[in-house]
């Protein structure tokens, strides 16, 4: 396995208390692999990700337990400096907005280039060369001139394009990306995102895709982790999941995408709001929105059942969930 | 160790660089780049001729064309030339008085008249450009080096060093200049202009500190930051390469401000007699010394005076026009 975390706890202090940012998630890439992690603004999946990425403000964060085995070797426990050679090198991220995450006084080649001399103690020169080789890899037309332009002279699609370049540079094993396309327009979105796919072949990388996005999910990822509240809910391959969700948070969400053949009807929408992080309900998290909820719902932390080898559901009533109507195959989330 | 091979790759690219998949856009991509290929140099299609390369060369690109800089920067290049070279446009000794003209009006030769003492106020204020330049200078660039030092490690690291810090600059910010100076500064005897250059630096380093260490938390939290963390860059290269970039511009600012705010400084200390002291010749002592004949000789306090005001206006002009030119987001 490329990347497995375990049992994953991160908390922040704030001044209302510790926010339970991160519950036990846990996860597990392989090589080629395309996980999506899927969940609300605040379930804790960006968190996961700067865990993982060890670049978590602590404080406010605090990582309270779990490991992160990235190649067998527990990347918690490792040195700062070792960790810092492992990022870009063997993890790299993709960051949301691509505005904010260029440096906006560096031009774009010279960020680019800083891979090459960080890691490998290249020349200017050579590092300025391999960044119009990467900007090319990423089709951004007329590289050799644009290497010297500036992030703010870029259009959206494009500057994410170089983030992307930028996380591929060393050619690391595993790339986060945090919800890549969230700030693009939907025709760039595509684009982009077929590239990444399409980079991630090519290299034949893990791939953590972060999203909120369902559509975005169907067509790339091969596995689906949902986090609610700082925990996993549900993970399973995609098409399974889509087909037959064994989890009613999922369940809502699948029934909250809008479909063209309920024209005319109201969208559905999961009542109540996520819980504050300071203040989960015990019990399953979900329980104060879901429809399925009973008495035990309300006092027992449902485990993540196995609901088949290679599916798993933190509902105390996944049977029924999975047996209930069944919502159809994964093109109605594109719809 | 068999599992660091990863992280230490040889520069080769795994896989098929171009794939059967990439399709007929990298093909474009590729054939546009290989066409405008033989002037990698030049400007780029479109865009602005001879596109400046880095900040500070689009800064300066952006200064060469603001009168307001051109204006300030022609008075400040002057007044530096005076004050290295004041024989060149006032050849007279300053020190040279004759008691018979003390007060006397401009005549030829004399073109600002003459101080209460007899001294020509035209030598005597082009001399006094020198203690001013070089109180203003050092004692800013004193400032600006331990301010920005010591405030921007505070506000990288924060914790324990960061408090420390704080509550220091606040005790300083507690003591008031002009009582400090009068009390610091009336213990020394020495008539040069490092007492005052030292006394400014001890008081001043707290703004410039407090002002850096704002800075840098700002650009601390920018996603740029995290995502050069992110790629494997160290604590020092965030630093240098990608905070100290975003964080300096308003040190430089302030900094370029306080530096007239320090040669009016010096001017106010030594008026009050504890900053430079006869037989120096600076702008502050020529006020003090006119400023009893105001009434029968105002010339022996206005020249000096308006000196200072140029002085002081053009270090602040210049740097309203940096800070302007130093944000690439007004570009």
């Amino acid at each position: 396995m490329l990347l497995e975390v375990s049992d994953l706890h991160v908390e922040f202090r704030t001044r209302d208390g510790v926010a339970h940012a991160v519950n036990g998630v846990s996860y597990a890439v392989d090589a080629g692999q395309t996980l999506a992690v899927l969940g609300e603004s605040g379930s804790g999946k960006s968190v996961t990700a700067q865990a993982i990425m060890g670049i978590l403000d602590m404080p406010p964060g605090r990582i309270t337990g779990g490991r992160v085995l990235f190649r067998g070797r527990d990347l918690l426990t490792l040195k700062e400096e070792e960790r810092r050679r492992i990022r870009g090198a063997g993890l790299a991220m993709i960051f949301q907005d691509a505005l904010s995450a260029l440096n906006p006084v560096m031009t774009v080649g010279d960020q680019l280039g800083e891979m090459f001399v960080v890691h490998r103690g290249a020349s200017r020169r050579a590092a300025r060369a391999r960044a119009v080789e990467l900007m090319e890899r990423v089709r951004i037309p007329a590289a050799a001139q644009r290497v010297r332009d500036y992030p703010h002279q870029f259009s959206g699609g494009m500057r994410q394009r170089i983030m992307i370049a930028m996380a591929l540079a060393l050619e690391p094993d595993l790339i986060i990306a945090d919800e890549p396309t969230t700030a693009l327009d939907v025709t760039v979105q595509a684009q982009v995102m077929d590239l990444l796919a399409e980079l991630r072949r090519e290299y034949d990388m893990g791939l953590i895709l972060i999203t909120h996005d369902l559509g975005v999910v169907a067509d790339v990822a091969d596995k689906i982790a949902v986090m609610y509240a700082g925990r996993i809910v549900e993970q399973a391959p995609v098409h399974e999941l889509y087909r037959r969700p064994a989890h009613p948070y999922t369940r809502g969400l699948l029934e909250s995408i809008p479909r063209l053949d309920h024209k005319g009807r109201e969208l559905y929408a999961i009542k109540g709001l996520p819980p504050s992080l300071t203040r989960i309900p015990p019990g399953c998290a979900f329980h104060p929105r879901c429809p399925m909820a009973r008495e035990v719902c309300r006092t027992d932390v449902p485990p993540l059942y196995e609901v088949s080898p290679t599916r798993g559901s933190a509902c105390h009533f996944w049977r029924e969930c999975l047996d209930g109507h069944a919502v159809d195959g994964p093109d109605r989330a594109r719809a | 160790m068999p599992d660091q091979q990863p992280f230490e790759q040889p520069g080769e690219p795994r896989g098929p660089v171009a794939g059967t998949g990439t399709g007929g856009a990298m093909d474009l991509a590729a054939s546009e780049a290989a066409g405008l290929a033989p002037d990698p140099g030049g400007p780029a299609p479109g865009g602005p001729a001879g596109r400046p390369r880095s900040l500070w060369s689009d800064a300066w690109h952006d200064l060469r064309r603001n009168p307001v800089f051109l204006l300030s920067a022609l008075v400040i290049c002057f007044l530096i030339l005076i004050a290295l070279w004041p024989s060149l446009i006032a050849p007279g000794n300053p020190l040279q008085c004759d008691l018979a003209r003390a007060q006397d009006g401009p005549r030829p030769g004399h073109p600002f008249g003459y101080d209460g003492q007899g001294c020509d106020v035209y030598t005597r204020t082009v001399h006094g450009a020198r203690a001013s330049v070089t109180v203003g200078v050092c004692a800013t660039l004193g400032v600006a080096v331990l301010g920005s030092v010591l405030g921007g490690l505070a506000g990288f690291f924060g914790g324990a060093w960061d408090a420390v810090l704080s509550r220091i600059t606040d005790i300083f910010f507690a003591i008031p200049v002009v009582l400090g100076g009068l009390v610091l500064l009336s213990v020394i005897t020495s008539s040069t202009v490092w007492p005052v250059v030292g006394f400014i630096v001890l008081l001043g380093w707290p703004q410039i500190s407090r002002i850096a260490r704002g800075a840098v938390i700002t650009a601390k939290q920018h996603d740029y930051v995290q995502a050069a963390r992110a790629l494997g860059a160290s604590n020092t290269r965030i630093l240098l390469r990608h905070i100290a970039p975003n964080a300096v511009a308003p040190v430089i600012v302030v900094a370029t401000i306080a530096l007239g705010t320090y040669i009016a400084l010096e001017a106010t200390l030594s008026f009050l007699g504890v900053g430079l002291k006869p037989p120096s010749v600076s702008w502050g002592i020529e006020i003090s010394a006119a400023s009893p004949y105001v009434r029968n000789a105002p010339h022996a306090l206005l020249w000096p005076a308006g000196a200072l005001a140029v002085t002081v206006l053009a270090f602040i002009m210049l740097g309203d026009a940096v800070r302007d030119a130093l944000d690439p987001k007004l570009r």
